[in-house]
């Protein structure tokens, strides 16, 4: 049998040779992706902004009443611009309503709040089912997004310092900068095209972290054997050969990822939509992370072979001379 | 590095063979057939948000708590000065700051007041529970301790987690999770309920019922105006009464608490029909009840519950049997939800709900038919394409693959967590951790062929190299994980935890039970060239 080969052997394609305008651009994004989360904001579920989210089915009709429904419940005293969105199904939406100012010190009031909402539905429209409510006070939803914001920043700084012990400082700082890196596109997405921003997608980030982690430490890995082995190759042509070396590996992960990602985007449950898609997403930016942010920072910051000299050992050497041709 | 001693070949064996054994349980669930009772059933937990039901986030106000301990001991020291032989009469007493304060009218009587009052202070368990000091020789200050509030808050939550056990009990649930989180707070899940609504009513529901002494003193305009006289206090009566709107000034101490029932039970007035609920006091309850009406016979008294008049009979005649029925506007169903209430006990603080979410059992299941479905395609691609690239190594990869998800959910099933959909997340990482790892190895093997190694030094060096690759990556996500599992709060955690374990399985089958295989294989088949 033949077997598939996704990437032709010995690549020599000069991924560094466009390091600093591949790298300007990257930064750019990152900036950009800061100014649009400042500027447009985060579309806040009910997680973090306070405030209920309530799904419901229409079970007797093809398409859910939605100009009905809005009629409904922004009528209801204390709801402000309910957002009303399909939601699988054609007869399936999502009625979100943020938090009043007046809530604030109340914590039962999104509760009571979610109360009226679905009291109101089931008035109006005897067929609604009720399939999911969430109702979370402002007091809640600020603990979840301190514990997220923490969560985060301790596990990526962790991260880094075992980097920095197994590898070198330089190596550290490059895995970090990645990291942020492809949490800050991802959150410049979703305040782009204003997707919800749910503790899923929190979930989705620490996977995608995960996965750009994975493959910066498997580009890291062959550039610290390779500066072990080839000690008078420059650096930028080391990288190079690296990336290329494992060339055949990253388009094989990040294919079966996909395969396997792609049927939950197109057959999945519509709740683990967004996480999917996040998901999805990440594997492309943190696959270019790993080549473009992670392995150009080691030739600024000055990486050389000497930062792993004395660990050849004979038999790489015997394999290093008999390579070098001598 | 392809050496196996059988010693280890068993082991490898039976580690996967018990984490196989141990997710059969929860295949099982998954499919409609039946799991065989006398054998154990560790399964994994779906959470509320796959399988469907209600998580409800309760928090009380622990200055509610402290409140009610001031309005004790008020009682307690009133009682005990007034029982005194001869009597000590104290005057001027205020709550006001937290802090109770009173004068002894007689300065003689100073020192035997102080002996009196310091077993209340001191309380019976470890901690003092109030600080005494005295001002002007006369007037004494009770102010409440640090650790005396803290261990009040403590047993009143424990007590309000046993209330809401006993509410959810009735309700005939199966496997409610009831659990303290905090301080001050309780988490409530239920799985698979229909009517969330019954259950927030019924935890929202405080159930103090109170019978007061009506003050008759008390002028209709002041009481309008909300000004009650010395002693007393207006309630307003509940909404669902005939009075709504009006309120009653009725005196602040000398009542009894409805916390002594033995039974209380939904039933309708033999003479209007309306729906009643019927409670019958225990003995101590009784016997006070009993005195309370003997002694205020021709006067009204009221029936309070959470700060809210029912109703105010006039006592006729004393009430001595131990049990009487209280009206207040109720339907059948409020009575009833009452009842329950009554009979689990008051809570000792309000709870207010400040998170719910709540998954209809439909959609849950939706969830899961529709997931199970794309990631059977996804799987079936997903091997595939590892066969097409790697052939017989594909195979090896494959089944590792399997066998990792099967381990994941056996030890999850052991250790009895929960998968939740940020869970799913945790699964999708581990699992292309662990297809990543074998992509690694299988094309490290390749690029050593390529360079002129033989065979077995190929898979050999191919295993070597690759794994400290994915030695760092594992270790660096474990502690990712361990991170977030430390920090975050509960989706997080639900992400970290299968993360974590995963890493442990990808490793073990990507790496060590595919290395056996290959290494039995190369044993047995001997080959000289490799289709990789």
């Amino acid at each position: 049998m033949k077997l598939l080969k996704l990437v032709p052997d010995d690549t020599n394609i000069a991924f560094l040779k466009w390091r600093v305008p591949f790298f300007a651009v990257s930064i750019v994004l990152i900036v950009a992706s800061w100014i649009m989360v400042a500027v447009n904001g985060l579309n806040y579920g009910v997680d973090f902004a306070g405030g209920q989210e309530i799904r419901a089915t229409f079970v007797g009709e093809a398409q859910a009443p939605v100009g009905e429904i809005r009629t409904t419940v922004g009528g209801l005293e204390g709801v402000e611009n309910p957002v009303i969105q399909r939601f699988g199904a054609p007869n399936q939406v999502s009625i979100r309503v943020a938090l009043p100012a007046e809530a604030d010190g109340d914590p039962e009031y999104a509760n009571r709040m979610a109360d009226r909402i679905t009291g109101a539905l089931e008035a109006d429209h005897p067929d609604v089912r009720i399939d999911g409510v969430d109702s979370v006070s402002g007091k809640v939803s600020g603990e979840f997004r301190d514990d997220a914001i923490w969560a985060l920043v301790a596990a990526m700084l962790a991260v880094a310092a075992y980097i920095w012990i197994r590898f070198e400082w330089q190596f550290g700082v490059g895995g970090l900068f990645a990291l942020f890196h492809d949490v800050s596109l991802t959150l410049g997405m979703f305040a782009l095209f204003q997707l919800e921003f749910s503790l899923q997608i929190i979930a989705a980030i620490l996977a995608i972290i995960g996965y750009s982690l994975n493959d910066t430490i498997v580009v890291y890995d062959r550039i610290r054997e390779n500066l072990k082995k080839y000690r008078r190759m420059p650096v930028p042509e080391l990288l190079d050969l690296s990336v290329n070396e494992t060339l055949a590996r990253t388009v094989m992960t990040s294919l079966t990822l996909l395969v396997a990602l792609v049927p939950l985007l197109l057959f999945g449950p519509e709740s683990l939509f967004g996480l999917v898609a996040a998901i999805t997403l990440g594997i492309f930016v943190g696959t270019y992370s790993s080549i473009y942010m992670a392995a150009p920072l080691l030739v600024w910051m000055g990486v050389t072979s000497t930062s792993f000299v004395p660990d050849e050992s004979d038999e790489d050497r015997q394999a290093r001379l008999a390579r070098e041709g001598r | 590095m392809l050496d196996f001693p059988t010693w280890k070949k068993t082991w490898l064996w039976l580690i996967t063979a018990v984490a196989i054994l141990a997710a059969l349980p929860s295949l099982v669930s998954m499919t409609s057939a039946q799991w065989p009772e006398a054998l154990p059933d560790p399964t994994v937990n779906l959470g509320l948000d796959l399988a469907g039901g209600s998580h409800i986030l309760l928090e009380a106000e622990p200055s509610q708590v402290a409140a009610q301990r001031l309005e004790n001991l008020e009682e307690a020291v009133r009682t005990s000065l007034r029982q005194a032989e001869p009597r000590i009469r104290i005057g001027d007493v205020s709550t006001a700051d937290g802090r109770l304060t009173f004068m002894v009218e007689d300065m003689g009587e100073v020192d035997r007041a102080r002996e009196l009052i310091l077993p209340l202070v001191n309380g019976n368990g470890m901690v003092r529970e109030w600080d005494l000091s005295m001002v002007d020789e006369t007037r004494f200050v009770l102010t409440p301790t640090e650790q005396g509030l803290e261990q009040a808050v403590t047993d009143a939550m424990d007590s309000a987690t046993e209330v809401v056990r006993k509410r959810i009990d009735s309700l005939g649930t199966r496997e409610p999770t009831i659990i303290r989180q905090g301080d001050t707070r309780i988490v409530v899940q239920v799985p698979g309920l229909q009517d969330p609504d019954a259950l927030k009513e019924l935890l929202g529901q405080t159930a103090r019922l109170e019978f007061k002494l009506v003050d008759q003193t008390a002028l209709p305009s002041d009481v309008a105006a909300g000004v009650a006289p010395p002693g007393s206090e207006i309630v307003p009566f509940a909404e669902t009464t005939a009075q709504a709107g009006t309120s009653l000034a009725v005196r602040r101490l000398g009542g009894i608490r409805g916390d002594n029932l033995v039974g209380a039970q939904q039933t309708f007035d033999p003479q209007t029909n309306e729906p009643v609920v019927s409670i019958t006091f225990d003995q101590q309850g009784g016997a006070r009840f009993a005195n309370l009406t003997r002694e205020n016979v021709n006067k009204p008294f009221a029936i309070i519950l959470d700060g809210k008049v029912l109703s105010a009979p006039n006592i006729n005649e004393p009430i001595l049997g131990g049990s009487a029925s209280i009206s207040g506007g109720f339907t059948t169903e409020t009575a009833n939800n009452l009842a329950i209430s009554l009979r689990s006990g008051a809570l000792p603080v309000d709870l207010a709900v400040i998170e719910e979410r709540t998954v209809g059992p439909d959609l849950g299941a939706d969830s899961i038919r529709s997931g199970l479905l794309a990631m059977t395609i996804g799987s079936v691609a997903v091997i595939v394409l590892m066969i097409a690239t790697y052939g017989r190594f594909g195979i090896y990869a494959t089944a590792a693959l399997v066998i990792n998800v099967l381990m994941i959910l056996g030890i999850m099933a052991v250790l009895n967590t929960t998968l939740t959909l940020p869970g799913i997340a945790g699964f999708v990482l581990t699992i292309g951790a662990a297809v990543d790892a074998n992509v690694l190895i299988n094309e490290r093997i390749r690029e050593e062929r390529k360079r002129g190694r033989r065979v077995v030094a190929a898979v050999e060096t191919g295993y070597k190299e690759a794994s400290r690759a994915i030695y760092d990556a594992n270790v660096t996500n474990f502690i990712a994980g361990v991170l977030l599992f430390l920090f975050g709060s509960g989706p997080i955690r639900g992400f970290a935890v299968v993360l974590v374990i995963g890493l442990f399985t990808s490793v073990f089958t990507a790496v060590t039970l595919t290395r056996m295989w290959v290494a039995g294989w190369l044993r047995k088949a001997r080959p000289s060239e490799l289709n990789l």
